[in-house]
C-alpha cells in the first residue's frame, strides 16, 4: 500500500483489492490483473483436451472412462429431459437447508461458548467430544430415528456443517483483541453494544472461514446422504450410474458437484470479501 | 504498612477543594498472584494541570492509570475524579493507550465517533470534523486504519478521546511507539490541541524530555512495590525549548532522580501484564 499515505481513499475504491497495478505490464490482457483468473483455467483446459484426445485414439476404454464429450452429451440430454434440473434442485435444497440448520445452531452455540466462560465450561467439552465421532457414524441412528426420508438426510448434513462453523466462531470470539474490547469498556458500551460493535465485526473473518469450510462439508455429506438412499439428487445419479454401468453418468454427476460446490463457495467468498474490505492482509494485496 | 482507614464510601468528598480534578487516596493494588504493584499512592492533580508519571519499567505506572480510568479497581484506597468516586469508566475520563487501538473495520471518521453516544447525526458530523481538523486529519476521514501511518493512527486515537470532551485525559506512553521526530512533533501538537479545552492531563512516559516538554509536574515512581518516590514542579516557562539550558539542567535532575530507583530494577516486567482479569 504505497500510495495510501498520500491519498486518502474513499471507501468505494478501497473495496477493489485487485485494482490494476500501474507498474506491472498492462499491455497484454493475460497479464493485466483483470484477467488473472484466466490463469487458473489453463491447466484444467489442457487436461480436458488431453483426455479427449487420448479417448479418441482409444487409450482410455470408453466403457470405463468415457471422453469429456460423452460426459457433456450426457449432461445435455439430462438437461433436455428436465431431469437434471430436478436432481440439482433437490440436492441444492438439501445442502442449503442442512447448511442453514447446522450453521444456525453453530452460530448460537459458538457465540455463546466463545463469549461466556461459564457456557464454555459447561458446553464445550460435550461438543468437542461429539466432534470426535465420525459424522457418518450417526447415519444408522438418524435413519432409525427419522426414517430414510428427508429429515435424516438434512440432519446428517447439518451435523457436518455444524462443527467447522462452531469451532471457528468460538475461537474467533475468544481471540478478539482484548485491547479493542477495552476501548469499548472505556466508552462504556454495555454487553449488547460491545457484541455488536466490537465482537461481531472482529469475529467476522473467522466466522466466514467457518461458514466456507462448513459449506464444503455440507456438500460432502449430501453425497453420503444421497448415496445411502435417495431416489433423486446428484448423489442418486452416482448410484444410478454405478448400478446401470454408465460411467459417463457418474462423471457427469462428479462434474456437477464440483461446479456447484465451487459456485456456492464463490458466493460465500464474495460476500466475505465485501464484508471484510477493511482487512489488512497479505492475501488481499497480491 | 499503614494504610489509611478511610472507608470506600460512594459519597462525594466534601473536603476536596473545587480546583482539584483528580485525587488518589491511599491507593493500593495487589494482584491476585500476590504481587504488590502499587502501595499507598496519594496524589492530587489540579484542574487543567499536566502531570507526568515516570519511573522504571514495571513500577506500576500503567496500573495506576488504569485504576484512575476505572478499568481496574484498587485493592485499597479510593480515586476521585471531579469529586466523584471512580469504580468504572466515566464519560469525563478520556484514555489514550500506547497503541492507537483503532477498530480496523471502521473508517477514520467512524473511529473518531466511536465513543459518542446520544447525539444526532448532524451533531456527530460537526464534532467529528471539528476534532479531525484539530489533529489535522480532515482529508483522511474516509481512510481505513490500515492506510494510516503510526503517527496518523495515534492522532486518530487522540481525536477519538477528545471528541467526548473529557475533563481529564489519561495517556499511557502515547508516543513511545513512534520515531523520535514524529514523537517531538506530536508532543508539540498535543499541547496545541490541549489549548482548546485545557483538560487535565495525566501522562505516563518513559521519555524524560517528553515529561519536560509537556508537564507542569513530574512524579517519579519507584518500583516493587510501586510508590511515589519524588515529585518535581517544573518552573520552566512555556513554550519550552528542548535546547534551553534550564531545560537541560532539569533533564539532568530528573535523570538523577530516576537513577535512584535503579536498585529495584531487577523486578520482572512482563510485556503484557494484564491477564484475563479485565474480561
Ligand atoms: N494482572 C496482573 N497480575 C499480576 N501482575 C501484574 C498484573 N498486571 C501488572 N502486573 C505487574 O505489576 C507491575 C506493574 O505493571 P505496570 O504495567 O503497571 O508497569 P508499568 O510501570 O506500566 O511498566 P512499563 O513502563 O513497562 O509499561 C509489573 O511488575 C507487572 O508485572
Ligand atoms: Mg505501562
Amino acid at each position: 500500500m504505497s500510495q495510501s499515505q498520500t491519498s486518502p481513499r474513499s471507501r468505494s475504491t478501497t473495496r477493489h483489492h485487485n485494482r490494476p497495478q500501474p507498474g506491472k505490464a498492462a499491455s497484454h490482457p493475460l497479464f493485466s490483473s483483470r484477467w488473472l483468473w484466466i490463469r487458473g483455467l489453463v491447466l484444467p483446459v489442457v487436461c480436458l483436451i488431453g483426455w479427449e484426445g487420448l479417448s479418441h485414439i482409444g487409450f482410455f476404454p470408453p466403457n470405463l472412462f468415457p471422453a469429456p464429450s460423452t460426459v457433456v452429451q450426457t449432461i445435455w440430454s439430462l438437461t433436455l429431459s428436465g431431469e437434471l434440473f430436478q436432481h440439482i434442485a433437490i440436492t441444492l435444497y438439501r445442502v442449503v437447508v442442512g447448511f442453514v440448520i447446522g450453521s444456525g445452531a453453530a452460530t448460537l452455540l459458538g457465540a455463546l461458548t466463545g463469549y461466556s466462560r461459564l457456557a464454555h465450561q459447561f458446553l464445550d467439552p460435550l461438543l468437542q467430544s461429539l466432534r470426535n465421532i465420525p459424522s457418518l457414524a450417526w447415519v444408522p441412528l438418524f435413519i432409525l430415528w427419522m426414517g430414510i426420508q428427508e429429515p435424516s438426510k438434512l440432519a446428517l448434513i447439518a451435523v457436518g456443517v455444524f462443527f467447522p462453523v462452531y469451532l471457528n466462531l468460538m475461537s474467533g470470539v475468544q481471540q478478539v483483541d482484548r485491547k479493542l474490547v477495552e476501548v469499548g469498556k472505556v466508552y462504556r458500551l454495555n454487553s449488547l453494544q460491545l457484541i455488536q460493535r466490537v465482537f461481531l465485526p472482529a469475529t467476522l473473518p473467522a466466522y466466514i472461514v467457518g461458514l466456507r469450510s462448513g459449506l464444503g462439508l455440507g456438500w460432502m455429506f449430501v453425497v453420503a446422504a444421497e448415496i445411502m438412499g435417495a431416489s433423486q439428487g446428484l448423489g442418486y445419479l452416482l448410484v444410478d450410474g454405478q448400478t446401470t454401468g454408465r460411467p459417463e453418468l457418474i462423471l457427469a454427476s462428479i462434474l456437477l458437484f464440483a461446479g456447484l460446490g465451487k459456485l456456492t463457495d464463490a458466493v460465500l467468498a464474495t460476500v466475505g470479501h465485501r464484508l471484510l474490505y477493511w482487512q489488512d492482509s497479505y492475501g488481499l494485496q497480491r | 504498612m499503614a494504610y489509611s482507614d478511610k472507608p470506600n464510601s460512594a459519597s462525594s468528598d466534601p473536603f476536596t477543594p473545587e480546583t482539584i480534578m483528580l485525587r488518589l487516596d491511599g491507593v493500593v493494588k495487589q494482584f491476585s498472584n500476590g504481587f504488590m504493584a502499587l502501595d499507598d499512592i496519594h496524589l492530587t492533580v489540579e484542574v487543567g494541570e499536566i502531570v507526568s508519571l515516570v519511573g522504571t519499567s514495571g513500577c506500576g505506572k500503567s496500573t495506576l492509570l488504569r485504576i484512575i480510568a476505572g478499568l481496574d479497581v484498587p485493592t485499597l484506597g479510593q480515586v476521585w475524579v471531579n469529586h466523584q468516586p471512580i469504580a468504572s469508566p466515566q464519560p469525563e475520563i478520556g484514555m489514550i493507550f500506547q497503541e492507537p487501538r483503532l477498530m480496523p473495520w471502521l473508517t477514520v471518521y467512524e473511529n473518531v465517533q466511536f465513543g459518542l453516544a446520544g447525539l444526532s447525526k448532524a451533531e456527530k458530523e460537526h464534532l467529528t470534523y471539528l476534532v479531525l481538523e484539530r489533529v489535522g486529519l480532515t482529508a483522511f476521514a474516509q481512510a481505513l486504519p490500515r492506510q494510516l501511518s503510526g503517527g496518523m493512527a495515534q492522532r486518530v486515537a487522540i481525536a477519538r478521546a477528545l471528541i467526548t470532551k473529557p475533563s481529564i485525559l489519561l495517556l499511557d506512553e502515547p508516543f513511545s511507539a513512534l520515531d523520535a521526530f514524529i514523537r517531538m512533533k506530536l508532543q508539540d501538537h498535543l499541547l496545541e490541541i490541549w489549548q482548546y479545552d485545557r483538560p487535565t492531563l495525566v501522562l505516563v512516559t518513559h521519555d524524560i524530555e517528553e515529561a519536560l516538554v509537556l508537564s507542569d509536574r513530574v512524579i517519579v515512581l519507584r518500583s516493587n512495590p510501586g510508590r511515589i518516590h519524588q515529585e518535581f514542579v517544573l518552573d520552566l516557562p512555556r513554550p519550552r525549548k528542548r535546547t534551553d539550558l534550564r531545560f537541560q539542567q532539569w533533564k539532568e535532575r530528573l535523570l538523577n532522580a530516576l537513577d535512584l530507583t535503579a536498585d529495584s530494577r531487577s523486578s520482572s516486567s512482563a510485556e503484557d501484564p494484564l491477564p484475563l482479569e479485565v474480561y
